[in-house]
């Protein structure tokens, strides 16, 4: 019951002329596997569906490849650039300040020099019980701790020395903050066996050890949970309170957007930062004077290291996909398959990817802007499983297939946005260059697969359309979206940087059509890196649905000092945009659309041609058996609906699970959920933009599942099919 | 806390009837309850035959724990792992059987 093969790109989107890079690992140990490019058309194989589509492509990288196993080597540490200094070193004091997270759980290191493998080196650490100790080899080990364990998420300094003269050790662990029976100050000196050497190899670690290096990668163990701040590092056995003779002194405060790690010391042991740990996290000077980092980067001169970080897999590539000039723009994959075929499906993958038009050319008046930064935002998720209020939210037993098993067991391939490291804190960053698992085909009609039903209606439809997504967006702005007459979003377009909002709004300004198919979108501000390919950081801040909730203090995001939380508190909420925010949620059934006044305005007179006066519109549909479901969107004049808008219809009659989203709720009280609160709807909208521009917006998740019902020939297809026919007409709206 | 009379077959019966969808109040309260709590032990399925067959499963103890199958469980539809996941937390809850299939 595991994945047999998984894989990766190292893009996601890509033009023709451009090439991918794919990279494979056979997790069952299956000694070849066949890939194929494939186009998707449809991802649903669900017997409600329209059922599953892909079209074979022809293509030099078809083939059959032999099997390996590639290893990922998750977990977040700083790696110090080697140094004579390093080597010299005899005697030694190491020092920091330290909140670690998950004292306890089994032995972490801090910061030195050690050889796992070899058992030779020093480290300062944690020991099994979360008290410090300092860890000496010589090909056998020693270990000196204070036998006082730290306490969860509280500062202190921690140092540990050893005297070459002497071979005196010692230890010390000092809470910063005095608090009444307190037991965790403690103080070792003691005298040592064995004469630490490390490994002319063996490269000066923070929150890890080396186990061993391999072609380049090194492999990783001991790591630590919690912040560290202000890591030093002494040629001399220092005496309690002495400073002096410093070999390095790491300033996180410096740099804090990027990777690298300053030496302040004047010596240059610089380093840089692998797995991207949590940067512009608060120290233990943070007093709440600022919040945003950059006005006191000192104030934030603290890393946060997780177990599970994982930025860049770094596997070997296997083959490349090389894209002809003419393929056709269209969300494609690299289906992979390996062993014996199986009825859960365990033995095939996937590695989605979207072919883009020739830059700066439009190969139709459609474009489908795929909602990578959302995918991305959900890369991996364990969230669905981890957290314990998965269930009782769904209002459905939480089920687990190969992939999910799979996730569940193998942690390192790295967790999304949603979910909380192993220590219990939120997840800010999400990379793409690691096999993401659940952006693919043949699985849970949520994001990239429900996306496809739309891809699906536009085949159906004859609608020729090119293929666009968010990384694009953020990078070229409006002008990728100029080319097109009409944009239509997916199904769940949550997650946009500032310069996507600009880009969507600035289309819209200057006359472009919008259809957003979907709920809850245009929600979450994010940043990609600016330099760094392939990663999205976001925090989780005072208000709306969340995961997790991000420290006080720390609601500003690393990559480029913008706050992060709801565009909503960004004074941009979505109502401005498209007219509609998310209002409410839930994930048992779907339920319909009943007409409203708005959409007998002759304004939506070609909206509603051929949908009879009292249609219900969208009783039925794959996604939970109907139009109006999953996560809904509300009109608000107060947050910025336009005053022209058409309300022109709104789902009704929805569940018990179906409730209000905190941010709408400014203290509780009963009544909140489908049955009784009247603001649990979906509102589909429809207003005109300067310029001739208009947007459509349906205002939930679900709509597009019920796109393919009854061969396509449904009142939701025919609503679609009238706005897209509309908006690809020049004549101004 | 909300206890589940074990009186009250009437609300196994509506559930029964409706496993999705809209609930009275008091057979909300008692799907609350089955389904809150920690995830430590927590009754799940497995797919085995896409869209086709599941089996009953229980969560481990610590999150990334294995989820271990309980034999003697398969199902045909996620509607009929439903109503035998409702049967069994009833039990678990009430100390009493549910007196119907």
């Amino acid at each position: 019951m595991t994945l047999a093969i998984v894989g990766y790109a190292d893009r996601m989107s890509v033009r023709p002329g451009g090439r991918l890079k794919v990279m494979v690992s056979c997790e069952t140990g299956a000694a070849g596997y066949r890939a194929e490019i494939v186009r998707l058309i449809c991802g649903d194989d669900s017997p409600n569906g329209p059922g599953y589509k892909e079209r074979p492509v022809e293509h030099p990288a078809n083939g059959e490849y032999a099997g390996r196993r590639q290893p990922i080597n998750a977990g977040s540490y700083v790696r110090v650039f080697p140094s004579p200094a390093l080597q010299a070193l005899s005697s030694f004091t190491l020092e920091a300040l330290i909140w670690p997270t998950t004292p306890g759980r089994g032995a972490q290191t801090l910061l030195g020099r050690w050889d796992a493998a070899r058992q030779a080196g020093y480290a300062l650490i944690l020991d099994d019980t979360g008290a410090v100790a300092l860890r000496l080899g010589d090909g056998s080990s020693e270990i000196f701790s204070t036998a006082a364990p730290l306490d969860t998420r509280a500062w202190y300094l921690v140092s540990a020395s050893y005297d070459a003269q002497t071979k005196g050790v010692r230890v010390t662990q000092q809470p910063l903050r005095q608090r009444a029976r307190d037991q965790s100050a403690a103080t070792l000196a003691t005298t040592a066996r064995v004469v630490p050497k490390a490994p002319t190899a063996t490269p000066f670690l923070m929150a890890a050890h080396a186990v061993e290096e391999r072609a380049g990668m090194l492999a990783t163990g001991g790591h630590y949970n919690g912040k560290i701040e202000a890591p030093r590092l002494s040629r001399r056995a220092l005496a309690p309170g002495e400073a002096g003779d410093l070999v390095a002194a790491w300033d996180f405060a410096r740099e804090i957007p990027g990777d690298d790690i300053v030496d302040v010391s004047g010596n240059g042991l610089d380093g840089v930062a692998v797995n991207l740990p949590a940067r512009a996290m608060k120290g233990h000077l943070w007093n709440g004077e600022v919040h945003r980092w950059s006005e006191k980067p000192e104030h934030y001169a603290a890393i946060h290291f997780h177990d599970d970080d994982l930025y860049d897999a770094g596997w070997e590539a296997d083959f490349e996909v090389a894209i002809p000039a003419d393929m056709k723009s269209g969300i494609y994959a690299v289906k992979l398959r390996a062993g014996e075929a199986r009825e859960d499906g365990g033995h095939e993958g996937f590695v989605t990817f979207f072919v883009l038009p020739p830059k700066g050319k439009a190969t139709a008046p459609v474009a489908f802007l795929a909602s990578t930064a959302t995918y991305m935002a959900y890369a991996n998720s364990h969230h669905g499983w981890d957290d314990p209020l998965s269930e009782i939210t769904y209002g459905s037993l939480l089920e687990f297939g190969p992939t999910s098993l799979f996730l569940n067991a193998r942690r390192e391939f790295g967790v999304s946005t949603y979910d909380v490291h192993t220590d219990g804190s939120g997840s800010c960053y999400s990379s793409r260059l690691r096999p993401i698992l659940n952006t693919r085909p043949k699985y849970s009609l949520w994001n990239f697969n429900a996306d496809l039903h739309i891809i699906d209606w536009l085949e159906a439809s004859g609608q020729a359309c090119d293929i666009i997504t968010d990384e694009e967006l953020h990078a070229e702005g409006q002008g990728i979206l100029k080319p097109y007459r009409a944009v239509l979003t997916g199904t769940h377009p949550e997650y946009h940087t500032r310069r996507m909002m600009q880009a969507v709004d600035g289309y819209l300004q200057g006359g472009g059509r919008l259809m957003y198919l979907g709920g809850n979108g245009f929600y979450w501000r994010i940043a990609f890196h600016p330099e760094k390919p392939g990663v999205i950081e976001m925090r989780r801040g005072e208000s709306g649905t969340r995961t997790w909730i991000a420290e006080a203090g720390e609601y500003y995001l690393s990559f480029t000092g913008e706050m992060s939380g709801m565009w909503r508190a960004s004074g941009w909420s979505s109502h401005r945009l498209v007219g509609i925010s998310f209002g409410s949620e839930g994930f048992d059934v779907s339920s319909y659309y009943r007409r409203q006044p708005g959409s007998f305005d002759p304004r939506a007179a070609f909206i509603f041609e051929g949908v009879g006066a009292d249609e219900t519109i969208g009783d039925f549909g794959a996604v939970g058996g109907g139009a109006a479901g999953l996560e809904l969107d509300i009109v608000d004049p107060r947050l910025g609906t336009p005053p022209h808008t058409l309300v022109l219809a709104s789902s009704e009659n929805h569940s018990n699970v179906y409730l209000m989203t905190p941010e709408e709720i400014i203290s509780t009280y009963p009544g909140l959920d489908g049955i009784e609160d009247p603001r649990v709807r979906a509102d589909m909208v429809f207003f005109e933009t300067p310029n001739g521009g208009a947007v459509f917006a349906t205002g939930s998740i679900a709509w597009a599942g019920s796109l393919g019902h009854n061969g396509y020939d449904n009142n939701v297809a025919r609503i679609t099919g009238n706005v897209m026919r509309r908006f690809i007409d020049p004549t101004p709206l | 806390m909300y206890a589940i009379n074990p009186e009250r077959i009437d609300l196994a019966q509506e559930f029964k009837a409706t496993i999705y969808g809209r609930h009275s109040g008091e057979l909300q309260r008692v799907l609350n309850r089955m389904r809150g709590g920690p995830n430590a032990g927590r009754y799940v399925i497995i797919c085995t035959r896409r869209h086709r067959e599941w089996a009953l499963a229980r969560m481990g103890q610590r999150a990334g724990d294995a989820i271990e199958p309980v034999p003697g469980h398969v199902f045909r539809s996620e509607e009929e792992a439903e109503w035998a996941v409702f049967k069994l937390r009833w039990h678990e809850l009430t100390g009493r059987e549910l007196p119907i299939e």
